[in-house]
């Protein structure tokens, strides 16, 4: 019922802010990031090397880039939020390439150096969570004090 | 008596306030000047809540980035394991609910309400196509012991997982359980008159359906790829040990590379180190220095083949298939995509409030907040599933 009450009044400061984005911009936007997924999806059959990382990134963030604009009314909505939105991917930057830089460091406390492939299993695959954890410790534990003291 | 002085005057523009009905509409709360004030600092705390969800994801992404760093040659054999096609249905399928959602925005904008109901269980139908087909993913992997560190077990001689896998159904179970309430519950409401409890399961039961046609969808593509089961189980062997692997490639993973004896061998880098032990050769010292370095560094990136580049760990075969190696790879994956499915499980929540809130026509041209906010929601998710797809399906 409220919803009808305010039809004498289109014009008032403050009730009339909604923007409907047009149909036909949505579709547009869909066809593209479908056409992005697809190429996406083509370009990993191609062995780029290096550029291989980059360049998926580079059609993800185009992709992200018209989710934001047109899905989430960025390229419309108030400047602060995007402000707000795009201080985080700061952030994140600055998280990310300072844990980056010294990732070598931890490289060995984070994996040990021996470490052997599982044995092939007997039990069914609904018995893993009740082996006996003491089986699934890497055998090599007796070898490796071993080798510290060589 | 300043209070009594003033009582006439907030008398008037109370009265003022109940001629002009539109000046307090029922969805405006009080606190809020107009409804367009009320949406703006609705809006403002959604995006705040978003900046938090980045920052939490982007923990998982710079493990993900560490361990990627480090372990290169674990992400390009273990990529062998997630079944591209599976993930690239799951990329359209929400591409589309994201398609499906900002247009649920625009109907509550220009007050189309059935057409919203329509598209909101769309959204939510896609929702559960989305777990569907990740339940089936998910239940294939834990088949063949592909789990994290602690429970890792996968071996290719493992007992080959026979009919449907009991870990489908029990992640199948809720749904169904689900299904078959809102049947019984869409019957009852039909038999005691309740038009509303009726227009609000009817799309209900078509979105938890969806969730069986994800798994069929799911099913279908899986079986697809392991049609030729042995032949599939060689190629993950083959990935997983990735000695050999990179022959019939152009390019090897550095940490992997097969010993190439072209020019800058560690033959003649041992030559080096003999002359490079006289102090004075500090040329040959700064070359070989040079040459531990592009060692160092071809352990971690991707070298063309016959390149100056030795391998810096020739003649190690590095085994992949443990469970510090591939077991933390697919710890990464299930927390990562875990995550994610959990914030898609929470979208379905919001999702079927809204749905029962535009049955009941709650939301207009001034009051189209709630749906705009979970589409906000529903975007950064997508949006984080557009990265994810690429970072861990389409390594090579």
């Amino acid at each position: 019922m409220h919803s009808h009450a305010h039809a004498d009044t289109p014009h008032r400061e403050g009730y009339d802010f909604a923007h409907p984005f047009p149909v036909a911009g949505l579709l547009a936007v869909f066809v593209a990031l479908t056409v992005l997924t697809i190429l996406t999806v083509y370009q990993a059959s191609f062995d780029l090397g290096n550029w291989d990382i980059a360049l998926t990134m580079f059609i993800a963030t185009i992709k992200a880039t018209l989710v934001m604009l047109f899905f989430m009314h960025l390229a419309f909505d108030k400047p602060f939020n995007l402000i707000i939105f795009l201080s985080s991917f700061v952030f994140v930057a600055l998280f990310i390439t300072f844990t980056l830089t010294d990732a070598r460091l931890n490289a060995y406390a984070l994996e040990p150096e021996v470490d052997e492939p599982p044995v092939p299993r007997v039990i069914g695959p609904l018995d893993i969570g009740k082996e006996d954890p003491e089986s699934l410790q890497v055998e090599p534990a007796e070898t490796e004090p071993a080798a510290a003291t060589d | 008596m300043a209070t009594t002085e003033s009582l006439p005057e907030i008398d008037e523009s109370h009265g003022h306030g109940h001629d002009h009905d539109h000046d307090h509409p029922a969805f405006l709360a009080h606190h809020f000047d107009t409804p367009e004030q009320q949406f703006d600092s609705g809006k403002l705390g959604m995006w705040l809540f978003l900046v938090t969800e980045i920052l939490f994801f982007s923990g998982l992404f710079c493990a993900y980035a560490i361990f990627r760093a480090n372990n290169p040659e674990v992400f390009v054999g273990c990529s062998e394991f997630l079944n591209t096609k599976l993930g690239a249905i799951n990329t359209g399928v929400l591409l589309f609910s994201s398609l499906t959602m900002a247009w649920a925005v625009r109907c509550a904008q220009t007050e189309e309400f059935s057409k919203l109901t329509g598209l909101l269980a769309a959204t939510l139908s896609c929702a559960m196509v989305f777990l569907g087909v990740k339940s089936i993913e998910y239940s294939h992997k834990w088949d063949l012991g592909l789990l994290p560190p602690k429970f890792y077990s996968f071996h290719p001689d493992n007992p080959h997982p026979e009919g449907i896998s009991p870990y489908l159904i029990y992640m199948a179970l809720p749904f169904a359980i689900g299904l078959v309430g809102l049947v019984a519950w869409y019957f009852y409401s039909r038999s005691s008159k309740n038009e509303f409890a009726m227009a609000v399961a009817k799309p209900l039961i078509v979105v938890f359906a969806f969730f069986f046609v994800g798994i069929g969808l799911g099913m279908i593509l899986e079986s697809g790829e392991g049609h030729d089961d042995h032949h599939a189980s060689a190629h993950h062997d083959d990935a997983l040990h990735a000695e050999g692997h990179g022959s019939d490639a152009e390019f090897v993973a550095g940490g992997v590379a097969p010993f190439v004896p072209a020019r800058g061998t560690t033959g003649e880098k041992s030559v080096l180190r003999r002359l490079a032990e006289d102090e004075t050769n500090t040329g040959i010292r700064s070359d070989l220095a040079a040459r531990d370095r592009q060692g160092v560094t071809a352990g971690q990136g991707v070298v063309a083949r016959g390149s100056e580049i030795a391998a810096p760990i020739t003649g190690v075969e590095t085994e992949i298939n443990t469970r510090s190696r591939a077991g933390v790879f697919f710890g990464i994956y299930y927390v990562m995509t875990g995550i994610h499915a959990i914030h898609i499980l929470c979208g379905i929540g919001v999702l079927i409030w809204l749905l029962v809130r535009s049955v009941r026509r709650d939301f207009n041209r001034q009051y189209f907040g709630p749906v705009d906010y979970v589409g906000l929601y529903w975007h950064i998710v997508d949006l984080i599933w557009i990265y994810l797809f690429p970072l861990l399906y389409l390594i090579r």
